[in-house]
């Protein structure tokens, strides 16, 4: 059923185990820091006021936890195996607090309470003693511990473990957590797509592999680059843009994406369409120099916008520069090498391809523009839909899609249309202590969804016309 | 259903042929799978449609029937069939499958193991997921389900993505033959705890596993055991809200010398002295939107959790 060939293509494309050059999420103490990074010879994480270097990280499985050390070396991570007897601890935690009897009525909060200083510590740290040994020596030297609440408690050693015994846990960066992350820490910058309203788009569009599925990302690439995850390499991912400069899809290269997914990204200037879909075809059929030198000059213009240069700081490194070496250089340079050879998400669409679309429509269209008027944009791509296919438009705000719907609606353009509003809420499952989060994120946007139909007197019929001469 | 056939993709040229499977959709909550066969006839309120007047067609269009009524043809997607297909069980609708793909991280090639299979709602879309070169592994105990399971999916050309087996999973497990092949495992199954321990077999390490249940204290029950093999144990629950929308003429408020310029601390003078609203005529048209009168209030709660890395 599934060949040889298509099970190691498989396996190179979901690796769970890291390699120099790849970009990790890096999750600092339970999630109170994200970064993404890029595992090299040089680079670096700060924690606290130290600098551990990332080379540990390459090889290990996403997954892994780590600690911090002081080694011989100066201050390492090393990895932490979860050993069977940890989670019997837990379990037998637990088990106490169902029978909480304490409470803090005594408690009297005045700083007293710990008689180890700041002096003792750094003295503990001197003589090489871990960062659990701190933490167990503030524990056994706090007055006020054994009698809190063994749910205080537990927050006290979470504390103080966050402090003196960090952890910082290796995960895979996927679109989930991509997408997570940018929500938490910058949401402007993917337009405020939360990760199920993102999941509610890839769905609608009906994205698999070998689709090839129009978008208008102007939310920075993560639309984009989570399509293209999605088609695995086959297929393609479109991104269509007015005037020259197409918008930034640098969170694209966040994703660990091969050459054979970053070939199936790739851009088309809407007037490119446009400019056949009157019936004239000739742009197709003429040989590429007549229009070498424009091509050339949007080109250039396009890879200031879409690549990096190498020597910049990383779109990943959100935080700091967990990018630069010691001496004080980007060590992008490392993996830039690899990176020029390999091919460049974002380029100009081939003219196969465009033929192609032009003959059999896009499969799918998903549209994620806040700044544009989302009915302006529809009406102008739609007709590079196929019949039958299924489209959806994501905004912050509901009346542009409301609009949208009306006119999509009047102009008898599609069917099965929809708003939808997304609502996700996390819970805190524990003992006895089961409860909605406190804090959820109160807006998700809004997606318009709906199925693009066939009408004898209406658009498409450029295209069809073209299909004859053909 | 799917385009891994390059022939059955959807295109401007693809139109409809003997065999197909499309679905005819009267209204957004009205529609219907049919197979089209050269002989055969639909007849619903419309009136009497001949599969032989599709044939040919574009999908996407619109077919009449004898007395002028018409539907439309549009090819099947796995969100489309989650409306039509035959409840045989609860199901899972688009907001929680939509969810439940993404947090799972398929990608195609996966494998991902099912359990129970129930009407296939959510199988549909993990097959969609990890085509062409994944597979889905679903089980339920119920073989009639199992059987009926088979034919949809035969029926929506998944059949080569899919396996369905019959099996008990929460008193035998899943199948040793997979152990240590899943990316991924979902759970929609009354005691998914006592499933949970063969679950983490089946993973690879930091795979993703996902229970859906109905009742929080499942939740709390499974959470219980997730503990000891799984870290990053996360629960949510996620619901849709659908929007109507509305053309309407509004009235505009005039008040006797109301210019657009007029200053407000003016009007509300005017307006305590007590002038009135009043219609005219000439009020534009605006598009609404407002929240529809109903909608589903829970569906379930969705825990996922990674196996633990160990060595
Ligand atoms: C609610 S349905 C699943 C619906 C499915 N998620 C969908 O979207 O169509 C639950 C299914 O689990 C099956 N089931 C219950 N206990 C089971 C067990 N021990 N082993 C296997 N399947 C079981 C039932 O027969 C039923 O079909």
């Amino acid at each position: 059923m599934s060949t040889v060939e298509e099970q190691e293509n498989y396996s190179n494309k979901n690796r769970r185990i890291t390699w120099e050059g790849c970009s990790v999420l890096l999750d600092i103490n339970d999630g109170d820091r994200l970064l993404f990074s890029r595992l090299t010879a040089g680079s670096i994480v700060k924690i606290g006021n130290k600098n551990y270097p990332l080379q540990p990280l390459i090889g290990c499985p996403f997954g892994s936890m780590f600690q911090v050390e002081n080694g011989a070396n100066g201050p390492c991570l090393s990895r932490v195996i979860p050993t069977a007897e940890a989670s019997n601890a837990e379990d037998k935690k637990e088990c106490d607090s169902k029978n909480e009897s304490r409470d803090n009525r005594a408690l009297i909060d005045n700083n007293t309470a710990q008689t180890l200083t700041g002096d003792d510590i750094e003295g503990m740290r001197r003589e090489g003693a871990s960062g659990n040994a701190i933490v167990e020596a503030l524990i056994a030297n706090s007055a006020t511990f054994e009698n809190k609440t063994s749910f205080s408690q537990e927050k006290y050693r979470l504390k103080k473990q966050k402090k003196y015994a960090p952890k910082v846990l290796l995960r895979r960066p996927f679109a989930r957590s991509i997408c997570d992350t940018y929500f938490k820490k910058y949401p402007a910058r993917i337009g405020f797509l939360r990760v199920d309203t993102l999941s509610l788009l890839l769905s609608f569009a009906n994205v698999t592999a070998h689709s090839d599925v129009l978008v208008v990302d102007m939310i920075g690439g993560i639309l984009t680059g989570a399509v293209a995850e999605r088609l695995g390499g086959t297929g393609y991912v479109c991104n269509t843009y007015r005037g020259d400069s197409p918008s930034s899809i640098e969170i694209v290269r966040i994703f660990n994406f091969g050459d054979e997914i970053n070939k199936r990204i790739v851009r088309l200037p809407l007037a490119d369409f446009c400019a056949s879909s009157n019936g004239d075809s000739k742009d197709i059929e003429l040989p590429q120099a007549a229009s070498g030198v424009d091509n050339s000059t949007i080109e250039s213009q396009a890879a200031s916008g879409v690549e990096n240069p190498t020597n910049q700081s990383d779109p990943v490194s959100m935080e700091e520069t967990t990018m630069s070496s010691e001496d004080g250089k980007p060590t992008t340079e490392t993996c830039a090498l690899k990176v020029h050879k390999a091919a460049k998400p974002g380029e100009k669409a081939s003219e196969d391809a465009i033929k192609s679309w032009k003959e059999n429509g896009f499969s799918s269209l998903i549209i994620a523009a806040p700044e544009v008027d989302a009915w302006s944009i529809v009406k102008e791509v739609l007709p590079f839909l196929s019949f039958s296919a299924p489209f959806v438009i994501y905004h912050q705000y509901l009346q542009p899609l409301a609009t949208c719907m009306h006119n999509l609606q009047v102009e008898k353009m599609a069917i099965g249309l929809q708003i939808t509003e997304p609502w996700l809420r996390e819970y805190q499952v524990l003992p006895s202590r089961t409860h909605p989060h406190m804090q959820m994120s109160a807006c998700g946007g809004y997606v318009l969804s709906g199925t693009k139909i066939h009408n004898d007197n209406q658009p498409n019929k450029d295209f069809v016309l073209l299909v004859c001469y053909n | 259903m799917l385009p891994t056939d390059p022939t059955k993709k959807l295109s401007f040229k693809r139109n409809i042929s003997d065999g197909d499977l499309v679905i005819v959709y009267e209204k957004h909550d009205n529609m219907k799978a049919v197979k089209v066969c050269e002989k055969s006839i639909l007849e619903n309120r419309f009136g009497v449609f001949k599969h032989a007047d599709w044939i040919g067609k574009p999908y996407g269009c619109k077919v009449s029937s004898h007395k002028g009524g018409f539907v439309y043809l549009l090819a099947p997607t796995p969100e489309l069939w989650t409306l039509v297909l035959s409840h045989r069980t609860q199901i899972l609708y688009v907001a929680d499958i939509s969810f439940v793909v993404m947090y799972l991280e398929l990608i195609p090639g996966c494998v991902v193991l099912e359990s129970g299979t129930g009407s296939g709602s959510l199988t549909t879309s993990l097959a969609r997921a990890i085509a062409p070169s994944g597979h889905v592994y679903t089980f339920d105990f119920h073989e009639q389900r199992a059987v009926a399971a088979r034919e949809d999916f035969e029926r929506t050309g998944l059949s080569s993505l899919v396996t369905v087996g019959v099996r008990d999973i929460q008193g035998e497990g899943f199948p040793k033959d997979l152990t240590g092949l899943a990316d991924a495992v979902f759970l929609d199954l009354p005691q998914p705890w006592l499933a949970i321990g063969s679950a983490g077999e089946m993973l690879k390490p930091d795979g993703v596993l996902c229970s859906f249940s109905p009742c929080i204290e499942q939740v709390q029950r499974s959470s219980e055991t997730l503990a000891s093999k799984f870290t990053d144990i996360r629960t949510f629950e996620v619901l849709l809200r659908t929007y109507e929308v509305r053309e309407g003429k509004m009235d505009h408020c005039q008040t006797e010398a109301g210019t657009p310029g007029s200053r407000p601390s003016k009007r509300k003078h005017r307006a305590s002295e007590g002038s009135q609203w009043e219609q005219d005529n000439s009020g534009s048209s605006v598009v609404m939107a407002r929240p529809s009168g109903e909608a589903k209030g829970h569906t379930g709660y969705l825990t996922f959790a990674r196996l633990k890395c160990v060595a």
